[in-house]
């Protein structure tokens, strides 16, 4: 007899719908934003309008004045350590002898309603030295301005040296490329909900971020409390893409909360939403590849600067991903590669989904077609011609051992088939300028460009990011307990998936996200699948083992002829001994399991050295109308074949593909925080612009499924890649489109038509 | 202190008990500076109640639209069809819900160049018609609007309603913008036809500190052609007075875009729309 | 509290609330969300231009955040709170949830809101009137696609039930 095998619903492979969806189309789940609490104060931070100023005296009295305010706090009020930071602790909590960019916190109020907190702000007197801002990357790096802060102005330079350092190519591209700054621009603007233990001996926070644990250490420290007295609970999240890495108001409202003694609401309104998070780094870079006429490429030059802005969050490990990422995915022997994070008195710069990749893979992308055109050869050829395999080496002389499809995934892209051409019958708002109606349809012009991206997976370094779940069976019924912070991806889709496929039950619960159990890491370099999804699989195995063990000896079985085998405990003949949920009745396991990934090493002052932790690859084909006399431009369609893995989740994973890509997109086109002289002139919707659903183009996805050896479920990250590639292929089609040779994102229309 | 009134001469007389009372439509310009801390309101003149401002009529080829229409009506319909250019410029204005709410009085109240249906109200040679304590006065619009968020209206008056020709010849809009929705305008234009007139005028918007009306490229027009007919217009015609209008702009850079560009950008529409002018 | 105090009625989802001492600055938004618990509409630009604060006024689709509360009296609102009775859910919940068209989900309040409106006004819109219609909703995670999903089977669906 074999056991009946049924196809299970809501398992690893499967669409499984979302658990937190009904609230969401209610309007009930509850963001940071929305929490509340019996006698709670609203917060409210006084910045700084100057891009670099000296502090020469704060004045608060009027603001304690103002009827409703119930307290004013500065630097001089921050108990713990006065500064902050992911990597160095370099960013005051509260601005003291000077501010570095605009937009620093400076003063904190707690008052009774945000009008009031805005009047409190505008009665307090800063008296400010105004100081020249350093705005200038190539000052930090030649050290001709005294340092603006006393870490110095030059945040990291990694060089990478490989090969022959002489090598010239019969044939040698050059070009320079910029980005600007671009912003994470999630919808859910910072919150969170302080509450106070009586006495202020800890407090509770409720806080949208990426990494509780982290957020906490650095918190403690601040608040000059033991770590286990602060505890953080995940608050609804309305988005990240790494601007909650870094913490924003987390230190501020626990400081009012504990000086008021009352709970203590912030939130930032979408302006100071710009100024109260890092942004993704704009970059400066100079390449020039050597290949042999036949298209081959031998050798990478490349000068990377990114501008890291005031503070150096995680600057250091952005470069670190830029520079080791130039080759692109292609095979590379020989390298000189010197890269620069430097500090100015721009906005503070930090993770950015892509983090350091995105700015190398539009200066690479440019490239290869360069040599393509230089050799005469396709773009698709040129890339498949060097692209990458398992066990090639980036310029670091790290091996990749993971799967490396690259050639497969340019290949499947290059066989979804192109949209159909504009016709006299295509509406108006699917062409350039759309209810503008500023185009003549006979000139408009069709362009394809394509980019392939190579993206680490995981920390690198050296970083240990584990990840922590404990997994609970009773009575027939899961629970999970992790600290990953869920900001939009679906991680509490996917855990119960794990779940359900491990132990055969299909009741899964998941209980409250917070500092309860060991850390997650942070919800960022495309990790949670790998990480938090291998610490649920542990934590689920240990418990199915235990299960197992239980029934064997209640039977008088041998346990290691028994698995678990849908939704039955069977043996090795395939019968069903009993089912899990029989099994479990009136009975509890529960195990905790710490997942960690393979040890990484670190780089020498060569550059060399095994630093990444596993890679991902993905392909991006875009196709662009442009109208050519005014510069406007339709994405019209992005076809993409991404190296996976594995598919967990079809459903969530095309929502990460179409996400990422409409970012990427809007990178290209129209994403950019213009900075002045360290001023920001658009902080806003108005003037920043994101893709809107007239934006967005036809998306056409396939998934290369190589399992890979070393992700305990298969299955790789998705998040970032999308977002990768993804942006040269746009500007490489408007290049095609128009033949201007463009070297800037975002595009604007006068760089297209002027 | 809220003020509803039902009728305009309620609402005139409330600005003169309370002439400091902020006067509000649909909101989508007065309440984004009262969200940003710009403005504190202390007293409220609402004019949601009054049903006149939210309809509009012709007569004697004259069409009336209240002041406080919103543009979602004016994007089809009878209007439209009466004034496709304006239900043009009125598609583009902000997005769905803005067009839900937002209004001509609103745009004239702001005055910002870059209000996306002032060039059409500039081309058709728009009346305003507002209403003070005395009765009535009526405003030719590019008296009206005289500076970068500056006109002529005095306390205790009220924009009540805009006037605009039924025009048989040619009109159209057009906007350039970085997005193809919800975008501020870098460039936009109107031109309207008039072959009884055997004119043709075009208005310009955000490339100058008011609405410009490219008069002298519009007299150098009508000497170089008959414009009795739209069909006497030429290729080459089109691109001179392109030309010819961008000369006429006045644009500045700002972090929206730059000067050169946006003379560049409004050469190209207005010498498009005459094309099609010609081609209608 | 020292800001100058308004008091009024408003009509929400067809029920009367009353708002007592509120400044006379606030926007739907914030008193729906901090005075009448209905935190469904949410905000993230102060300037209408997301859409995460859509709301029904008077049977059209407008931002709250541009609505001065104390001014908006006479008028019929409807929140998201009123879509599917608040219990069940209406056919273009369920289609989101099905579709995939939700991520973090702040934006899907506004969405929600904007897709029942459209097909109240325009049962069976084109892919285009579709496009033009959420075009002043933002989202930031799912790049659109899964919501046209979920437009196009909220439309297949109401079609095929009234066949």
């Amino acid at each position: 007899m074999s056991v009946k095998t049924r196809t299970r619903r809501d398992v690893l492979g499967t669409s499984a719908l979302r658990p937190d969806a009904v609230p969401k189309v209610q309007g009930k789940f509850a963001f940071s934003s929305d929490l509340w609490a019996e006698n709670m104060l609203w917060g409210a931070t006084l910045r700084s309008p100057h891009a670099y100023a000296r502090i020469v005296s704060i004045d608060t009295t009027p603001a304690w004045k103002i009827d409703g305010v119930e307290c004013v706090l500065t630097h001089e009020d921050v108990p713990g350590k006065p500064t902050y930071g992911l990597i160095a602790s370099d960013q005051p909590v509260l601005a003291r002898d000077f501010v570095r960019h605009m937009g620093e916190p400076v003063v904190l109020v707690a008052a009774d309603h945000p009008e009031t907190c805005r009047r409190a702000l505008a009665a307090i007197k800063v008296e400010y030295e105004v100081l020249e801002p350093l705005v200038n990357p190539e000052k930090s790096i030649d050290l001709s301005v005294p340092p603006i802060h006393p870490d110095g102005n030059l945040i990291r330079r990694q060089q990478i040296i490989r090969g022959d350092q002489n090598l010239v190519g019969e044939v040698v591209v050059e070009g320079n490329y910029e980005l600007g700054m671009q912003d994470q621009a999630f919808l859910g603007t910072e919150a969170a909900l302080a509450l106070p233990d009586p006495g202020g001996t800890g407090v509770e926070l409720y806080v949208a971020t990426q990494w509780l644990h982290e957020d906490r250490g650095q918190i403690a420290a601040c608040l000059n409390l033991p770590e286990e007295k602060v505890r953080l609970v995940l608050g609804g999240v309305g988005g990240a893409f790494g601007a909650r890495e870094d913490i924003s108001l987390q230190v501020h409202s626990c400081l009012l909360a504990l000086r008021t003694s009352r709970p203590v609401k912030m939130q930032y309104s979408r302006q100071e939403s710009f100024f109260g998070h890092v942004h993704r780094h704009p970059a400066q870079i100079w390449m020039r590849h050597h290949a042999t006429k036949d298209g081959r490429l031998l050798r990478v030059e490349a000068r990377v600067v990114m501008d890291g802005g005031a503070y150096a969050s995680t600057s250091s490990a952005v470069l670190i991903n830029a520079v080791t990422h130039v080759q692109g995915p292609y095979k590379c022997e020989h390298a000189t590669v010197d890269g620069y994070a430097v500090r100015t008195n721009n906005p503070p710069c930090g993770a950015m989904r892509g983090f350091g990749v995105v700015q190398a893979c539009f200066a690479h992308e440019g490239q290869m077609d360069k040599l393509a055109a230089a050799c005469g050869i396709s773009p698709v050829d040129i890339r498949l011609i060097n692209a990458m395999e398992t066990g090639d080496r980036l310029i670091t002389g790290q091996p990749i051992l993971n799967s490396a499809p690259v050639a497969q995934c340019i290949r499947e892209t290059a066989e979804i088939p192109m949209p159909p051409n504009m016709t006299n019958e295509t509406d108006v708002l699917a062409i350039p300028g759309g209810s503008g109606l500023t185009a003549t349809p006979s000139k408009i012009r069709r362009g394809v460009g394509w980019g392939v991206s190579i993206k680490n997976l995981m920390y690198s370094e050296g970083f240990d990011d584990f990840s922590t779940a404990r997994c609970t069976v009773e009575d027939g019924r899961v629970s999970l307990k992790f600290a990953t912070s869920e900001v939009g991806q679906g991680f509490v889709t996917l855990a119960p998936q794990i779940a359900r496929t491990v132990l055969g039950l299909d009741e899964v619960f998941i209980e409250t996200i917070d500092t309860g159990i060991g850390s997650a890491g942070s919800t960022s370099a495309s990790r949670q699948t790998w990480m938090s999804g291998g610490a649920v699989n542990g934590a689920c195995k240990l418990v199915a083992i235990n299960i197992v063990a239980d029934v064997a000896k209640r039977r008088g079985l041998d346990p290691s002829t028994l698995q678990i085998q849908g939704t039955d405990i069977v043996d090795l003949t395939g019968n069903a001994v009993e089912s899990v949920i029989s099994a479990t009745k009136d009975k509890r396991f529960s195990e905790t399991y710490e997942f960690h990934h393979q040890p990484t090493g670190e780089l020498d002052e060569n550059g060399q050295g095994d630093c990444h932790t596993a890679f991902a690859f993905v392909a991006h084909r875009a196709v662009v109308d442009v109208d050519p006399e005014l510069g406007l431009v339709k994405v019209v369609q992005i076809a993409t074949a991404q190296d996976v893995g594995r598919v967990l989740n079809p459903l969530s994973l095309l929502g990460q593909v179409e996400g990422g890509i409409a970012q990427g997109l809007g990178l290209a086109v129209m994403e950019e925080i213009i900075v002045e002289n360290g001023r920001v002139r658009n902080p806003s919707f108005t003037d920043y612009l994101l893709p809107t659903a007239l934006d967005a183009p036809d998306v056409i996805a396939r998934y290369v499924e190589v399992p890979d050896p070393y992700a305990p479920l298969g299955a790789k990250g998705v998040g970032e890649p999308p977002c990768i590639s993804v942006t040269p292929a746009i500007v490489a089609a408007i290049r095609d489109a128009t033949g201007v040779d463009l070297q800037r994102v975002p595009v604007r229309p006068q760089d297209i038509c002027l | 202190m809220i003020h509803s009134p039902r009728s305009i001469s309620d609402a005139v007389q409330v600005l003169q008990v309370d002439p400091d009372a902020q006067i509000l439509s649909g909101g989508t310009d007065f309440m984004v500076e009262v969200n940003f801390g710009h403005r504190a309101p202390k007293s409220i003149l609402s004019l949601r109640s009054i049903k006149e401002l939210r309809a509009w009529t012709q007569q004697d080829g004259m069409i009336r639209i209240g002041s406080a229409l919103p543009y979602a009506q004016m994007e089809t319909g009878a209007l439209a069809k009466l004034l496709p250019a304006l239900a043009q410029a009125a598609r583009t204005v902000g997005s769905p819900q803005i067009r839900a709410a937002g209004t001509l009085g609103g745009n004239l109240g702001t005055s910002s160049p870059a209000g996306d249906s002032l060039p059409v109200l500039y081309a058709l040679d728009a009346t305003i018609i507002i209403a003070t304590s005395t009765g009535e006065r009526r405003v030719a619009v590019k008296d009206f609007m005289v500076g970068p968020k500056r006109n002529s209206l005095a306390k205790g008056e009220i924009i009540t309603a805009v006037e605009l020709p039924a025009i048989t010849g040619y009109q159209g809009y057009s906007k350039v913008g970085v997005r193809n929705a919800m975008v501020i305008s870098i460039a936009s234009a109107c031109l309207v036809h008039d072959p009884l007139e055997r004119s043709v005028r075009v208005a310009m918007g955000t490339v100058g500190p008011t609405i410009i009306r490219a008069s002298e490229t519009e007299q150098w027009l009508a000497a170089e052609c008959d414009l009795s007919s739209a069909s006497n217009i030429t290729q080459a015609i089109c691109t001179e007075f392109g030309r010819r209008c961008g000369e006429e702009s006045r644009p500045i850079t700002d972090h929206r875009s730059t000067a050169e560009y946006r003379r560049h950008a409004v050469s190209v529409i207005t010498s498009r729309l005459l094309e099609r002018c010609a081609a209608s | 509290m020292s800001l100058e105090n308004q008091s009024y009625t408003l009509s929400v989802n067809n029920k009367s609330h009353e708002v007592q001492d509120a400044w006379i600055g606030e926007s739907l938004l914030y008193v729906l969300r901090e005075r009448l618990g209905m935190p469904g509409a949410k905000g993230a630009c102060e300037q209408g231009e997301c859409g995460s604060c859509t709301v029904l006024l008077d049977g059209e689709a407008v931002c709250s955040c541009l609505v001065l509360a104390a001014a908006a009296t006479e008028a019929d609102i409807r929140t998201v709170e009123s879509i599917g009775d608040g219990q069940t859910l209406s056919d273009v919940q369920q289609a989101f949830i099905e579709s995939g068209a939700v991520q973090c989900g702040f934006c899907t309040p506004g969405l929600i809101v904007a897709v029942e409106n459209l097909l109240t006004h325009n049962p069976q819109p084109t892919e285009m009137q579709v496009k033009e219609a959420l075009s002043g909703n933002i989202c930031r995670c799912t790049g659109y696609g899964r919501i046209f999903d979920a437009v196009s089977v909220a439309v297949a669906r109401r079609t095929g039930a009234s066949q």
